[in-house]
């Protein structure tokens, strides 16, 4: 194992009884910390009859209660807040189950915080100073630019703060700018390779040599893919607006697990149907509780995002504990080329415009590496007239309704009657035609 | 009865579609008099007349298809150059716009014929009649 220079990873090789020590007295300190200041917290300990002090071991966190999706909404926006505004120097958002974001505030001491978590993220995946860094990651409400803008700034890395999309630029500043690294999620990183061999370019030519990809889920046959494709090592990032962006949990050297950042973050694994949490190595919902954020504390917040724990010591020395790369989720959040979507939210876009209840199937697919989205919409008699134009008015502001609503441009295709696959005389709303391979 | 009633069909624009619908109507031997297709590359609306509007109706949408109707002017127009402009210029002269119109083959005498869907069908039949123009009572429009 090299020696780490960062004194901020000193923290991913705690002795495993001194993590958990440090885990207890930072669960305990957010615990009475959301109690005095996030109203709902207090009222849900009240109604268990519980106080902070009940909290004396680490499994105590079990009988907290839980934090929801629909809580951020109903709190919106900043109802969750346990600081006042002006601690607030940072605010984001990602997409909630309706029309209206999530929204999540950061101090001073939460964007330190998170730039350090970054910063060990890029150390775990072999990045280091004097790497240049092509972030094309989403800058904006999204986490994912920023997020790792400041971690690779306080690391010394050069970034390059592209944000996402405009692949031939991308491609160009890949080459001139000498990039060594790129974070993006993975199914553009795919498109980039098909980009590059398109314009007669070799991998072996440029740079690039570490990838980390996440804000969305992949598989071992994505990264085989990436690996051979480009040359480059290609690991998984983990995180979520609403407990902190990415930076809460990343693969190292061995490529085997994503490590959590444990002395952050307190995981468990629970069952989704029956809510008893699950002992290591079985697959459930990740349940995150932050340990030291300020702004917006999360107490057993429900990621929706199913993976299991590794016990096992990984191979790279590292003592924070694994879990498994997320393949799937215990809701029907689907995540588009990064971004979050909500089969309701397309619902309620339709809705907005029709009158009556739409027959629609949200589309997936994978063109050139790249997610695509379309709805299908059944014609009914109230749609249409004798003349195209209707139509086509009707499909630009379906398409507006859905941009507005969740930030996509999403094309509304016109199909038939009856054309549209009922199970069971339901409609099946979602067809995925993505490769999971 | 001035206006005659035209069927409109979504439709998809794939192969076979449109040979659903002739498949349709030629089961329940229902004859089309005129028809036209506007569309677009992913989709169109076929307008179709015929006589048995109701039955055409039924008979499309028990095949599955979205049916709609709307009111449109049949007309004979002198089938010489200026035959089409002299008509239309009445229009014009009393501010009824065209929303679109299409003309078919078949002969009769000394005139072709025209469909038109003005932008106001009652204004249009008051208004053009008292002009001198003469639309096609169905009767007449669907006599071979």
């Amino acid at each position: 194992m090299a020696p780490e220079i960062y004194p901020e990873s000193t923290a991913d090789y705690l002795d495993p009884d001194q993590l958990r020590a440090l885990q207890l007295q930072r669960l305990r300190a957010i615990v009475e910390r959301c109690f005095t200041r996030v109203a709902v917290f207090r009222q849900r300990m009240q109604q268990r009859g519980m106080v902070p002090a009940d909290v004396r071991s680490l499994d105590d966190v079990a009988q907290l209660p839980f934090m929801r999706k629909t809580d951020l909404r109903d709190h919106y926006p900043y109802g969750l807040f346990a600081v006042p505004m002006k601690e607030v120097v940072r605010l984001h958002a990602s997409s909630g189950t309706t029309g209206k974001p999530i929204v999540v505030g950061y101090t001073r001491y939460d964007i330190d915080l998170w730039s350090s978590l970054m910063l060990r993220c890029f150390v775990a995946t072999g990045i280091q100073t004097g790497d240049v860094l092509q972030n094309a990651f989403g800058y904006g409400l999204f986490t994912g630019g920023l997020g790792a803008h400041y971690g690779a700034e306080r690391l010394g890395a050069t970034v390059i703060p592209i944000s996402g999309g405009n692949t031939r630029r991308q491609i160009m500043v890949m080459k001139d700018f000498g990039v060594t690294a790129i974070c993006c999620t993975p199914s553009y990183f795919v498109h980039l390779i098909e980009q590059v061999h398109e314009n007669g370019l070799r991998f072996a030519e440029l740079g690039l040599k570490i990838g980390i990809f996440g804000a969305e889920p992949w598989t071992e046959g994505m990264r085989t893919h990436i690996q051979r494709e480009s040359g480059i090592r290609a690991y998984d990032i983990y995180g979520l607006s609403e407990i902190l962006g990415p930076g809460v949990a990343v693969e190292c050297s061995q490529q085997a697990g994503l490590h959590m950042f444990e002395d952050q973050f307190l995981m468990e694994i629970v069952d989704p149907q029956t809510d008893q949490v699950l002992p290591d190595g079985q697959v459930g919902e990740l349940v995150i509780t932050t340990l030291t954020k300020q702004a917006f504390p999360m107490i057993r917040y429900r990621t929706h995002d199913l993976t299991a724990v590794i016990p096992e010591r990984c191979a790279c020395g590292r003592t924070l504990r694994r879990i498994r790369r997320i393949q799937s989720r215990s809701d029907d959040m689907l995540i588009i080329r990064g971004v979050n979507v909500f089969p309701s939210q397309i619902e309620a876009a339709l809705l907005s415009v029709m009158t009556s209840s739409p027959h629609y199937q949200i589309v997936l697919s994978r063109q050139g590496g790249l997610d695509q989205i379309s709805v299908e919409l059944e014609v009914t008699e109230g749609m249409f007239g004798d003349r195209i134009s209707q139509l086509e008015v009707l499909q630009t502001r379906l398409a507006h309704a859905i941009e507005q609503t969740i930030g996509l441009r999403v094309p509304v295709r016109l199909v038939e009657p009856h054309t549209i696959a009922r199970s069971e005389g339901k409609a099946v709303r979602v067809i995925d035609q993505r490769d999971k391979k | 009865m001035m206006k005659l009633t035209q069927l409109s069909v979504f439709l998809e624009n794939r192969p076979g579609h449109l040979s659903n619908v002739c498949g349709a109507l030629s089961a329940a031997h229902l004859n089309i008099a005129a028809l036209t297709m506007a569309d677009t590359r992913e989709f169109g609306i076929l307008r179709l007349i015929l006589r048995e509007w109701k039955q055409a109706r039924e008979a499309l949408e028990a095949a599955g298809f979205v049916v709609n109707t709307t009111d449109v002017v049949a007309l004979e127009v002198p089938d010489r150059p200026g035959g089409l402009e002299s008509i239309l210029k009445q229009a014009d002269a009393v501010g009824l716009s065209v929303e679109y119109m299409y003309a078919f083959a078949i002969k009769q005498g000394e005139n072709a014929r025209i469909v038109i869907r003005f932008d106001d069908m009652q204004r249009a039949v008051e208004v053009l009649e008292s002009t001198g123009i003469t639309f096609l009572r169905a009767a007449d429009f669907y006599k071979q």
